[in-house]
């Protein structure tokens, strides 16, 4: 669940970090260039390698706060929520699917409830309470809601789960019909273009009944 | 995305008078006011907006759902589309508008989009949206490829040769049926707006979409006192079950007694250049028996000016069903 583990090393490499490390030579240098300081770095990291970074012209000086943890940060006005969550601060289980607010797969809360963080500039969410697919559980401690998406293998690449998952922790506290056409529809937001639907509506429903 | 500055004005007076300055309210607008920014950062993205100032409003004490003192509701600009659609006043006097929110978009932009945002939604209008096209909304005078282009989704109601983009919105043509009144602050003082009146037909000026001016903040809108007895219904039709715009849609609130219907309000969405309400079909029912006859009846009479283009000749049959069945499950409900 998560790429940016403290104890990632040789012996135990994140995602990202293989990736960066063992891809080809023409993808290797793409991603270095695009992710140089991301490649390794861990969220705690991350605000020491903003306050040293480059200065930002006419940046603008914003508090994050991100699964119970602020983060002080100096943003480009154009930085979305996603963008700011992803490479200001290098928590990349959010992904980036269509950046328009069409696929859900940027989807994280704010204030506990479900936005489209590609759609939103981070500058509008200063004080704000976010949290993302890493504040909801650890490897060790799966939320139920990741559990359940194990449990019934509610994914197959895995791209869109982040934000199926932090669609589907939403979802518990909004109202909801009980059958699955209900669920279907509060989760239509959330694109899966490996086809994954009927697992994720069986791993909701588990949830929803266990709870 | 063209770079801009940021601010958050402290009140709603210095949020008129910091986007007093711009040139333009309309297409084009050096400053924009942003709230939910599901419209504006999509198309500040694609460079159609290119503001050079954002003024956040988001803050400002705008997001109340309050009774209004004639017996209806006010309803402020920043009041998410999800806690309006669930707004328990608005489900049991207003459930048209209700069921219009929760048919539109997904629950996250539901979320995030608001009353004054929705009002202001943009067209989907695919040559509207590619900088590399030419578009008489966009940019005047340049032309409108859709006429002879790709159409299947745009307007068949309200077009001119310079235009035929399509109004997306879904909670507009409920609050036309209910007959909402948009509060706007301006330089010159609060006005109300019929929401008739807001919305402007393309005609030779399609980059003129409403008639708010620079400095003009939408404060908050007005629903009239609930009709009691009404029956209300939103039916959209759609290429899928669930998040997309709507092909055909119909807000309708009746009242019916003794068979006969006493009172019609009938809106239509996807189908106009903007919220598009029938007082054609409003007056060929008002005063006649509630049957399918009559329904039919009232759906042509909505339909009688449409224009078809090259690919949405469907839509005017369409838009008649829909009509025809909205009037139905409501009579029927």
């Amino acid at each position: 669940m998560k790429d940016d583990d403290p104890q990632s090393g040789p012996s135990n490499p994140t995602r990202r970090a293989f990736l960066v490390t063992t891809g080809g030579t023409a993808a290797a240098t793409v991603i270095a260039a695009y992710v140089p300081a991301h490649a390794s770095i861990t969220a705690e990291q991350s605000d020491a390698a903003a306050a040293t970074a480059p200065s930002i012209e006419d940046a603008v000086p914003i508090t994050l706060r991100i699964n119970g943890k602020d983060h002080q940060l100096r943003v480009d006005p154009r930085t979305t929520l996603l963008d700011c969550i992803r490479e200001t601060v290098a928590l990349t289980g959010t992904k980036k699917g269509c950046d328009h607010g069409q696929c859900g797969a940027c989807t994280v809360h704010v204030n506990g409830r479900r936005v489209n963080s590609c759609l939103s500039l981070a500058l509008m969410h200063d004080g704000e309470e976010i949290t993302t697919i890493e504040g909801l559980g650890t490897p060790d401690a799966l939320h139920p809601m990741q559990a359940a998406f194990v449990a019934r293998d509610g994914y197959q690449c895995g791209y869109c789960t982040s934000g199926q998952i932090m669609s589907a922790v939403a979802l518990l506290k909004e109202p909801c019909g009980p059958d699955d056409a209900a669920v279907k529809e509060l989760m239509s937001g959330n694109i899966c273009r490996c086809g994954a639907y009927p697992n994720i509506v069986a791993a909701i429903q588990q949830v929803r009944k266990d709870t | 995305m063209h770079t801009f500055k940021f601010i958050r004005p402290q009140d709603s007076a210095a949020a008129v008078a910091a986007a007093a300055r711009a040139k333009t309210a309309q297409q084009g607008a050096d400053v924009r006011f942003v709230a939910g920014g599901t419209t504006l950062l999509d198309l500040m993205k694609l460079n159609v907006e290119t503001p050079e100032r954002v003024l956040d409003i988001n803050r400002l004490p705008l997001d109340k759902i309050e009774a209004a003192p004639d017996g209806g509701l006010k309803i402020g600009a920043t009041v998410r589309n999800s806690d309006l659609a669930h707004h328990p006043i608005v489900q049991r006097d207003y459930s048209v508008l209700s069921q219009a929110i929760l048919n539109g978009a997904s629950a996250q932009l539901r979320n995030m989009a608001t009353t004054a945002g929705n009002l202001l939604q943009r067209t989907r209008c695919a040559y509207f949206r590619d900088t590399a096209m030419p578009c008489n909304k966009r940019e005047p005078g340049t032309g409108c490829p859709a006429i002879t282009g790709s159409n299947r989704t745009l307007a068949i109601l309200g077009t001119s040769e310079h235009c035929i983009a399509t109004n997306p919105s879904d909670m507009c043509v409920a609050m036309a049926a209910l007959e909402a009144t948009i509060h706007v602050q301006g330089p010159k003082g609060p006005r109300a707006v019929l929401i008739g009146d807001f919305h402007l037909l393309p005609g030779n000026t399609p980059d003129r979409e409403t008639v708010l001016e620079p400095g003009d903040l939408i404060t908050h809108v007005t629903l009239p006192p609930p009709i009691a007895g009404s029956k209300q219904v939103y039916l959209k039709l759609r290429d899928r079950a669930s998040y997309e715009f709507a092909l055909a849609s119909a807000a309708v609130v009746i009242t019916v007694a003794s068979g006969n219907v006493t009172r019609a309000r009938i809106a239509l969405g996807g189908v106009g250049t903007k919220p598009w309400r029938s007082h054609e079909a409003e007056a060929a029912l008002a005063g006649h028996p509630a049957n399918h006859a009559n329904f039919r009846k009232a759906a042509e009479a909505a339909l009688r000016n449409a224009k078809p283009q090259s690919e949405n000749g469907f839509k005017i049959e369409l838009a008649r069903r829909c009509l025809t069945h909205a009037l139905q499950m409501a009579a029927t409900g």
